[in-house]
This record gives structure tokens, sequence and C-alpha cells, in this order.
């Protein structure tokens, strides 16, 4: 039943991404992918049960390293995503 | 409440955080927002999973964490817009690899059923390709690697030939868990394939191997979810994979080519051997054009990665200001597949201070292209190469492009004659009403500037 769940999940979830990403105009396109790749970093999440146990030093090693390159997608994506968008400026006096 | 309760309620407040977060994307006004939105349920599911009993230990955690914000911070603070893909293509490919190795922990877990054997296979296929792929996309971006596509004769047989061979490691590894040479091997193939699906991808088809790299991104978070058994990992996944995969879709649309022709074609090499135009080119000199741009109505300019190479996206909006002083009308037209990454001329413009809402698409752009005085082609070529639209035997015919022709009369800024990326003679640059300015575009543009200043 696992598989059901988890499968019905992601179904959902893929529909709901398409019809959220089709809204997105080409001109946020950049910002959408930096963005969307700040979200990927939700593998962090995954890394954090594996870095923090104690069970073997390769999963340590292996978790650690995880968070780490998780951590600068996240942190890394969604400011370089927040430094593009405080760009995007629409100016009235202009036209 | 226990424990287990609160981290899963708050992975549905976090998703919910994460869509509204996408949702508020479609619009430029409320972006910032939506992207704050989304790092906010970040945070949340970041912070109740450290709540978690199975967490013993906290200093690996920390000491990552540390590490990865101050890279991400200094990563995100430093880079310029220019190198926007370079950096979007390492991010991708941290991605990946940090969901191959989150699928490699999950091996540690007591019970191995052949489901979760299976998923972690799938995340260390996913994740691996993504992350060696991503490198070899960054590598070529910045120029490290030849941005020629690089082809060899059976290329497709040694691909499909690793596909099975990584499918049969996959099998083994599901069925024999214990032997470990199984594992190391599907690492090694997948990273193998990764660097093999790039390599044959040009300069030119960069925009649709980052969207692809970053739908792969999403879609190993997805599995590494199944494979650990979490939800917010496969929403949050496939939410990045549906946004990737429609990104590839309106690059490959963009470029009239099907996604197996971008993947398998090696565009840049079958392309050399069109037709030679007859003809010269008429140069014209800036002093010249700004007697033509002095006296003109409006202007659309047409910004490629050339823009971005002479980083001339500042003076451009200076010379825009300049037209408009002159009561001239400006706008821009942005070609989907302009620069290097969906959306890229769109940032650099921003950059330089430019209003949204005077960039335009190809499709509202076309109809009125007779009614602009001169159109500006500033480093942009295969998206106004009239052969895609006149010439059936072009390798690019059918490629929908910004009809910069219909102008009434087009100043195309270039270093020289040479052909674009695609390798292709462009008719624009011999047509009657096309003139060319030879030289940087960065000085040109400066050069036109300064004579409305005399």
């Amino acid at each position: 039943m696992e598989l059901v769940y988890l499968s019905f999940i992601l179904i959902l979830s893929v529909f709901l991404g398409f019809e959220l990403i089709q809204k997105v105009p080409s001109t946020l396109h950049t910002p959408l992918m930096s963005g969307a790749n700040a979200i990927s970093g939700i593998t962090l999440v995954g890394a954090l049960a594996g870095a923090g146990s104690e069970s073997s030093i390769l999963t340590i090693i292996l978790g650690t390293t995880a968070v780490t390159f998780a951590t600068i997608n996240v942190v890394g994506g969604y400011l370089v995503t927040d430094r593009m968008l405080a760009m995007f400026k629409k100016k009235a006096t202009e036209k | 409440m226990p424990t287990i309760m609160l981290i899963n309620l708050s992975y549905i407040v976090a998703a919910v955080l994460f869509i509204l977060g996408l949702k508020l994307l479609g619009s430029p006004a409320t972006a910032r927002r939506g992207n704050m939105l989304s790092a906010l349920g970040m945070l949340l599911a970041v912070v109740v999973t450290l709540l978690d009993h199975a967490i013993i230990d906290y200093r690996w955690i920390l000491l990552g964490m540390v590490i990865g914000s101050v890279v991400g911070a200094l990563a995100a603070r430093l880079v310029a817009m220019t190198a926007m893909p370079e950096m979007v293509a390492l991010f991708n490919g941290f991605g990946g690899i940090a969901s191959l190795l989150v699928g490699w922990v999950a091996l540690a877990q007591p019970q191995l059923d052949n489901f979760l054997l299976l998923t972690v296979f799938l995340s260390i296929l996913i994740g691996g390709v993504t992350f060696t792929g991503s490198l070899v996309a960054w590598g070529k971006l910045s120029e490290l690697l030849p941005g020629r596509p690089i082809v060899f004769r059976g290329q497709r047989l040694v691909n499909v030939a690793l596909l099975l061979a990584n499918f049969a490691c996959g099998a083994m590894f599901v069925l024999d868990p214990q032997q470990p040479l199984w594992l190391y091997l599907t690492i090694a193939l997948s990273a193998t394939m990764g660097v093999m699906t790039v390599i044959p991808i040009g300069g030119a088809d960069m925009p649709v191997i980052i969207s692809l790299l970053n739908s792969y991104s999403g879609l190993a978070a997805c599995a590494a979810g199944f494979a650990i058994n979490n939800n917010i990992l496969i929403v949050a996944g496939s939410l990045v994979g549906a946004s990737g995969i429609i990104l590839t879709r309106i690059m490959c649309k963009a470029m009239n080519r099907t996604l197996g022709n971008v993947l398998f074609s090696g565009f840049g090499a079958a392309a050399a051997a069109s037709d030679k135009i007859e003809g010269e080119g008429t140069a014209l000199s800036a002093e010249d054009a700004y007697y033509v741009l002095e006296a003109a109505q409006s202007v659309v300019i047409i910004p490629g990665y050339g823009m971005a190479v002479a980083q001339a996206q500042h003076v451009v909006k200076e010379l825009q200001e300049v037209l408009q002083q002159n009561g001239c009308e400006v706008v821009y037209a942005i070609h989907p597949v302009a620069g290097r990454m969906p959306g890229h001329m769109n940032v650099l413009l921003a950059e330089a201070d430019v209003s949204y809402d005077l960039l335009l698409e190809m499709d509202d752009i076309n109809p009125r292209m007779e009614t602009f005085d001169v159109a500006i082609v500033i480093g942009a070529n295969d998206v106004v190469n009239t052969a895609a639209r006149d010439t059936i035997s072009s390798p690019i015919f059918g490629m929908p492009i910004i009809n910069a022709d219909y102008a009434r009369s087009v100043f195309v800024l270039k270093r020289s004659m040479a052909s674009g990326f695609a390798g292709l003679d462009n008719p624009l640059f011999y047509g009657k009403n096309s003139r060319m300015i030879f030289g940087d575009a960065k000085e040109t543009v400066n050069k036109l500037i300064r004579e409305f200043s005399t």
C-alpha cells in the first residue's frame, strides 16, 4: 500500500506542477529555474538523517557530504533567485 | 503530539508554501514574495526534520550546513548575471549528487526490500546522470570545455550499451544487495552516462539541456523520497521535475526540434554542409547609423548571447534612454532561446534596470514588426536567421524566428561576418534593408550614444 500511496502523491504533484509552471511568464524563466533548483535542495531533509545517525562512518560521511551539497543548493538557490527578482522592476514613467 | 505526526503535518505546510511560492512566480510583481514563501517552506521542513529522534548527533549536520551556507551565500552574492547559466548548471549538479548520496545512505536501513532497492537504484541513476551531466554543461558554459558538440562514430550505440549495462547492474544490485560491486558499478555507469549525454550538445542547444538537467535534479530528489519514504521529497521533487520538463518543451518548440533530436544529433556538425550565400553584407559606420536612429520614431532591440558576452546590457539601456529622450519608442524583442538558458536576456536587461513591460515575446513583436523604423540586432544570429523561414534546405528550417528583416531597416551589431553558433550563414545580413555595424557590441553602442550627445 505504501507504494500506491506514494505514487498517488507523485502523480498529483506532477500534474499540479504542470498547471503552476505553465502560468509563469517567459520573462521569469531564469528565476523560475534557479528557484526550482533551490526547491530540489529538499534532499537536504533526507540527508539530515544520515549525517545525524550514529551508525557507520560511511553513512556519516555520505550523509554529511549530501547535507553540504544540498545546503549549497538551498541557500545559494534562494538567495540568487531573490537577487534576480529584486531587479525586475516596472517603471511607470517610461514608455 | 508524537514527533512523527508533527513532522508530517509540518511537511504539509511546507508543501503548501512551495506551491504558493510557485504560484506567485506567475507575475514579476509578486515573484519575489513567492520565492520568500518557498524559502520559508524549506526552512520549516528542515527545522522540523531536525526534531526527528533518529538524529542523535548534530555535529556533522552543523558542519555540513555551515560549509554549505557559506559556499551557497557567497556564490549567490558574487555570481555575475551573465554567468547565471553556469551557476544554475552547477547547482543542478549539486542537487543530483545530494540525491545520489541520500539514496546510498538509505541502504543503511535495517530492512531492505526489493522496492526500496529499486528506488535506491533510481536515485543513484538519476542523481549520477544529473551530477556529471551538469558538470559537463557547466564546463561548456564557462568555456573550460569546448562548446562545440563532441560526436563520434557509434556514439548512440555506446549510449544504448551504457544504459543496458546500467540496467543489468541495477537488476543485480536489487537481487544481491550484499555485493557492493553492483552498487559501485551502477554509480560509475550513471556518472559516465551523464558525461555522454551532454558532450554531444552544442552551445546553442544549452537552454534545452539546462532545463532538462533541472528536471532531472527534481526527479532525483523524487526517487530519493521514495527510497527514504518521505512525502515532502516526492512533492517538491516532482514540482521541480514538472517545471524542468515544461521549460525543456518550450525551448525545443522554440527551436522547432524534438528533444531526441537535440540530445542525439550533434547539431553543429551536421549544419556545416549548408549552402553558401552569395553577396556581401553592407557595412555602415556608427556615425551614419546615428543619423538613421536620430530620425527613427520606433526602434526594436533584439538581443542575443553576444550581448551577454560583451556585457553590453548597461550601455544598451543607455541607448534606450537616449532614444526615448529623442521621442522614439523603444522595445525589446526576446526570442525564447536567446542566450544560454531560458529567460537569460530578461535577467540581463532587468539587471540593467530595463522595465520588464518593454520586453516583448516573439509572438507579440512579430505581427507589428513592419511598423518599426529600425531593428537593432545585438549579438543575436540564429534567432533572426531568415533561412529558418525561407530556405527549406536549411538545417534550422522551421525554427520560429523574430522577423527582424520586416522592419524598415535592420542594424546588425557584430564582430565580423562569421557565422553564428549553429555555423550557418544568415541571409538577413545580406538583405537589402540590412546594414552591418562591425565591432565590439559594447563599443558600437557607446559610439552611438556619444553621437547623440554631440
